[in-house]
């Protein structure tokens, strides 16, 4: 956890853009970040919130190192800061480390893919209810 | 239980989103034996016909029931006005069985409708607090606009509730994703807790594993699981699921016996 340096960001604070490139992550102390997905002409739409213990991006891990989505503080927000290039270069000198927060990552990864195929399938009605009529 | 329907008034119905409606029924004469939290029963729509519908209220001898209106019977019930009389035949099936969890923490997981058969499960944890350790309610529905008693779960209060959408409108502050997300902030004990969660299959199936990969017993995950039903007293076959009748042995099956059965394809 040396690496980390505690930050806030007051509600209603856009943490990163979609597209912007993804030099940082965070783990969520306190507060709630929604991730969001640009539509064109309209408002975002807010895909997931994130809470308390979640990792905040992994965008910064594989490339183009660009982020998929926008995240938006919804409360105050209270996090540890990492600095991916700072990270990255002590993996490379400690494997460990490196297994340990890849293990992470893609448990995480796992799980946002997981839920985004529960939520593609209709999820709380009778087969077929999903379109009017 | 009755073979024939008995005959209840509709005293009220409620609108909850644009296609479900909460009915209010009480006897006519003869009342129905007490139904338990998780079990169901037969309405039958006169002149339409009879569909398994889950109770939602058993407060002051009336029965209370959420209907979506998805095809010919449930739509017509969803249209009874008050004053007129449906057929009802129960209590049907397996409760919940809260009294089983005494001691231990509940976690209630709920996905649309599925809130409907958990209500009178919340509101008899909610009564007796002391009888178990802490409570967690979890709700997920599809917008906010599909959210069923949307004054209530304010009324069931925080800490103990969560919701979130799966997708949100502008005017919507409140959580965004599928309703294990909510297990993060949910305090439970995992292997001191009994989890009851009723939804449509896949979201069971997801609260299932992840609940398990936290620890939660198996045989302490109590799910609701639905098949179309006819006779609804154990002699058709319709509501067959593997070895399981489930108008008899469900709908509330523990998650031990549930999960290799929602693993098979093509039941
Ligand atoms: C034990 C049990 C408890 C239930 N509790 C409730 C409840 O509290 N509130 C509620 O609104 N509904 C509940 N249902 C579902 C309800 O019984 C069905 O929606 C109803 O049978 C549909 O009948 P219908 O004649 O209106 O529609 P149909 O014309 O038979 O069907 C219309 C559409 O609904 C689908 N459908 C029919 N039955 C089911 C079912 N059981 N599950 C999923 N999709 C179905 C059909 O495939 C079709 O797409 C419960 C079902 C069971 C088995
Ligand atoms: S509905 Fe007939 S056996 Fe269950």
């Amino acid at each position: 956890m040396e690496l980390g340096r505690e930050v806030s960001f007051p509600a209603g604070a856009r943490i990163f853009e979609e597209g912007g490139r993804a030099d940082h992550f965070w783990v969520i102390r306190d507060g709630g970040v929604n991730l969001d997905v640009h539509v064109p002409g309209r408002r975002s739409a807010v895909v997931e919130t994130l809470g308390a213990g979640r990792l905040l991006g992994w965008s910064w891990l594989c490339p183009p190192h660009q982020w998929h989505l926008g995240a938006e503080a919804t409360s105050p927000v209270h996090a540890w800061e990492f600095d991916a290039g700072e990270v990255l270069a002590l993996c490379e000198r400690d494997p460990e480390l490196d297994h340990a927060l890849l293990t992470y990552v893609v448990e995480v990864i796992g799980r946002r893919l997981r839920a985004a195929r529960t939520r593609l399938l209709d999820l709380y009605g009778p087969y077929g209810s999903g379109s009017p009529g | 239980m009755t073979a024939v329907p008995l005959p209840y008034r509709v005293v009220s119905n409620r609108p909850e989103t644009t296609d479900t409606r909460t009915l209010t029924l009480r006897p006519v004469g003869e009342a129905l034996p007490a139904f338990a939290p998780g079990q169901f029963a037969m309405l039958y729509a006169f002149g339409v016909g009879e569909i398994p519908v889950s109770v939602a209220g058993l407060q002051d001898g009336t029965l209370t029931h959420t209907i979506r209106g998805v095809g010919a019977v449930s739509r017509a019930l969803c249209a009874v006005r008050p004053g007129t009389q449906v057929g009802v035949r129960g209590p049907l099936g397996t409760g919940w069985d809260l009294p089983a969890a005494t001691g231990r923490d509940l976690l209630v997981v709920a996905g649309g409708i599925g809130l409907a058969p958990l209500r009178p499960l919340v509101q008899a944890a909610l009564s007796t607090p002391r009888d178990h350790g802490r409570l967690n309610i979890l709700i997920g529905a599809r917008t906010p606009e599909d959210l069923l008693y949307r004054s209530e779960p304010d009324g069931w209060g925080r800490p103990y509730c969560e919701v979130t959408v799966d997708r949100a409108g502008p005017e919507w502050t409140g959580r965004v994703g599928v309703v294990t997300t909510l297990l993060d902030q949910a305090a439970f004990t995992p292997h001191e807790t009994t989890a009851f969660v009723c939804g449509p299959e896949v979201m069971i199936r997801a609260t299932g594993r992840e609940l398990l990969h936290r620890g939660v017993p198996a045989q302490h995950i109590r799910v609701s699981l639905e098949r179309n039903m006819h006779c609804a007293t154990g002699h058709c076959g319709h509501c067959q699921l593997g070895p399981l009748l489930l108008c008899r042995d469900g709908p509330v099956v523990g998650y031990d016996r549930a999960e290799p059965l929602l693993a098979v394809r093509e039941l």
